[in-house]
C-alpha cells in the first residue's frame, strides 16, 4: 500500500512539473486532482471540527453557538438564486467582525510600535550602542523617510524633495532586491524537497 | 564519488552556460525550457552526489535560538505549525530542530496548529522525528499537541483570554484540565516563548499582533523565505528572531549540532538543502548576468543603427 502511495505521488508531482515543457493533459489531470483533494480536505476537516466538534456537541451548553449556525446557514442560501441576496448578512458580519477584530491590535502594533522602533536613538545619556547599530538607525530612519516621501504625489518630485524621493526608490528596489531573492530560495527549496522525494523516497537513489 | 560527480555536474553547468551565453550573444534566443534544464541539473547534482557547507548562525537566528536555551527547564513554550505540504520542505526541518532544542532543554512544549492542514503534519512529525529521540518525555508531561482549531486569528483572540474555550481538549480529547503540563497556563500570556512556524495567514504577523504585543508574550519566527522580508521590521523590539526559510534552518541546525553532543549527528535536512540551494541560485545569478549583458549589448547596436 505504501508502495501504491509513493507510485501515486511521484506519478502526481512528474505531472505537475511537465507543465515546464508545456501544457498537457497529464498536467490537467494532476492539476484537478490537487484542486479536487485541497477542496475536500477542507471540507471534511471543518465539517468534523466545527460543526460536529463545536456546534453540534457544545449547542447544549453555549447557546451563542446557535448564531453562529444560523448566520452559517444563511451563507449557504447563496445556492438558491431567487434569495441568494440573504447570504449578505453573514458576510456583512464576516467583514464588519474582522474588521473590529484587526483594527485596534493593528493599530497598536503595526503603526504605533512600528513608528516607535523606527525612530530610535543615535546617542545620549544611558544611551548604549555599538556603531553598527547606530549605522543600522541611521539607514532604518532615512530609508522609512525616503521611502514615504517618494510616494507623495501631491507634490512634483524636484529640487531637494526629488533627490530625497530618489533615495527612496533606491531603497525601494534594494527591499524588492531582497524580497526576490528570498522568493527564489523558496521556491527553490519547494523544488529540492519535491525533488530529494523523487530521487530518495519514490527511486531510492540516496540511502 | 561524490566529488567526481559534483564536479562533472559543475562542468556541465558552467560549460553550458558558457555556450549559452556565446549563443546569446550571437543573437539567439534561449528557450525557456533551457533554463529549466540547467536549474534541474543544478539542483539535482548536489542531491545525488552530496555537497554541504558549514553554516554560522547570523544574530537574527541567534535570537531564537538564545532564547531557547537561556530559558530555565520546566519553561512553557508553544510551537504553532501554522503550514501546508506545500509549504513543509521549506519550514520542517525548523520545525523538528526547534522541537528537539526545546525538548532536549527541558521545556514543557505545547504544539498547535492554526492550519488544517498543519495538524497532520505536525502529528506525523511528532511520531516520525521529533519523539523518537526523546523515548523518556510523556505525553501531558513534558509535550502536549492540543492540535488545530478553525478561526485562523479569532483562535488567538480567545487563548489570549482563556486557553480551555477555544482547547477543551487535545487532540486525542484528552480534557486539558486533566494534563499536568496545564496546570499552571490559563491563557497564552502565561506562557514563556511561542515559536510560530509557517509563512502564511495565519502566521507569524497575527501571532505578534494577537498574542506577543497584547500579551507581553516574546515570539520567534521560523518562516518561508518568502515572507521573510515582510517580519524583518518587527525584530527585534516585537519579536526576538526570525529563521528565514532553508537557509535559516541550516544556521539552527549548526548552532545545535555546535552546542549538544546528543545534535552531532542527528540529521540535518537543512544542511543539506544549501547545496542544491547555492548551486541554483549561482545558476540563477549567471543567467541574469547573461542576460543584462546581452540586453545592454543589444540596447547599443539598436542606438548605433
Amino acid at each position: 500500500m505504501e508502495h501504491l502511495g509513493l507510485w501515486v505521488a511521484a506519478f502526481l508531482t512528474l505531472g505537475i512539473y511537465s507543465f515546464l515543457y508545456r501544457d498537457n493533459p497529464w498536467y490537467k489531470l494532476s492539476e484537478a486532482i490537487f484542486i479536487g483533494i485541497s477542496a475536500g480536505y477542507w471540507v471534511v476537516t471543518l465539517f468534523w471540527d466545527n460543526f460536529y466538534g463545536k456546534f453540534w456537541v457544545g449547542h447544549g451548553e453555549d447557546p451563542w453557538l446557535w448564531v453562529g449556525a444560523v448566520l452559517g446557514f444563511l451563507m449557504l442560501l447563496r445556492l438558491v438564486p431567487k434569495i441568494g441576496w440573504i447570504s449578505r448578512w453573514p458576510l456583512s458580519f464576516i467583514v464588519g467582525a474582522t474588521a473590529g477584530l484587526w483594527m485596534m491590535n493593528y493599530f497598536s502594533s503595526n503603526i504605533m510600535l512600528q513608528v516607535k522602533d523606527t525612530i530610535m536613538p543615535l546617542f545620549g545619556s544611558g544611551y548604549t550602542a555599538s556603531a553598527y547599530d547606530i549605522v543600522g538607525n541611521i539607514v532604518v530612519a532615512v530609508g522609512t523617510f525616503s521611502g514615504l516621501v517618494y510616494f507623495f504625489f501631491s507634490k512634483e518630485h524636484k529640487g531637494a524633495f526629488g533627490a530625497t524621493a530618489k533615495v527612496g526608490i533606491w531603497f525601494i528596489m534594494i527591499t524588492f532586491g531582497a524580497s526576490f531573492g528570498y522568493t527564489v530560495m523558496s521556491r527553490m527549496s519547494l523544488l529540492i524537497g519535491r525533488m530529494d522525494f523523487l530521487f530518495s523516497d519514490w527511486l531510492g537513489l540516496i540511502k | 564519488m561524490a566529488s567526481l560527480g559534483i564536479i562533472i555536474s559543475l562542468v556541465i553547468i558552467f560549460g553550458g552556460l558558457v555556450a549559452l551565453f556565446l549563443r546569446s550573444v550571437l543573437g539567439h534566443e534561449v528557450d525557456r525550457r533551457i533554463i529549466f534544464l540547467f536549474i534541474f541539473i543544478a539542483v539535482a547534482a548536489p542531491i545525488l552526489f552530496p555537497l554541504t557547507f558549514s553554516e554560522k548562525a547570523t544574530e537574527v537566528v541567534k535570537g531564537v535560538f538564545n532564547k531557547v536555551e537561556s530559558l530555565p527547564a520546566g519553561s512553557k513554550v508553544l510551537l504553532s505549525f501554522d503550514f501546508d505540504p506545500a509549504m513543509a520542505p521549506e519550514v520542517q526541518p525548523m520545525a523538528n530542530a526547534i522541537s528537539r532544542h526545546c525538548l532536549e532543554k527541558g521545556h514543557k512544549v505545547i504544539f498547535m496548529s492554526l492550519w488544517a492542514t498543519g495538524q497532520a503534519l505536525l502529528t506525523q512529525s511528532l511520531q516520525d522525528y521529533i519523539l523518537p529521540g526523546f523515548p523518556e518525555k510523556q505525553d501531558g508531561v513534558d509535550f502536549v499537541n492540543i492540535g488545530y482549531k478553525a478561526g485562523n486569528e479569532g483562535v488567538l483572540n480567545v487563548i489570549i483570554t482563556d486557553f480551555r474555550k477555544m482547547f477543551p481538549t487535545d487532540v486525542n480529547s484528552v480534557p486539558l484540565d486533566s494534563i499536568e503540563l496545564f496546570d499552571d497556563i490559563s491563557s497564552a500570556k502565561d506562557l514563556d516563548l511561542v515559536i510560530a512556524i509557517g509563512g502564511g495567514k495565519p502566521g507569524p504577523k497575527e501571532w505578534v499582533l494577537f498574542i506577543g504585543d497584547p500579551g507581553d508574550v516574546p515570539i520567534g519566527f521560523g518562516v518561508a523565505a518568502v515572507v521573510a522580508p515582510q517580519l524583518y521590521p518587527y525584530y527585534p523590539a516585537q519579536a526576538i528572531g526570525i529563521l528565514g526559510g532553508v537557509k535559516g534552518a541550516a544556521e539552527y541546525e549548526s548552532e545545535l549540532m555546535k552546542t549538544h553532543v546528543r545534535f552531532r549527528y542527528m540529521d540535518t535536512p537543512g544542511l543539506r538543502m544549501m547545496g542544491p540551494q547555492t548551486l541554483a541560485h549561482m545558476v540563477i545569478m549567471c543567467f541574469i548576468i547573461i542576460g543584462n549583458i546581452v540586453y545592454f549589448r543589444s540596447r547599443r547596436r539598436e542606438k548605433q543603427t
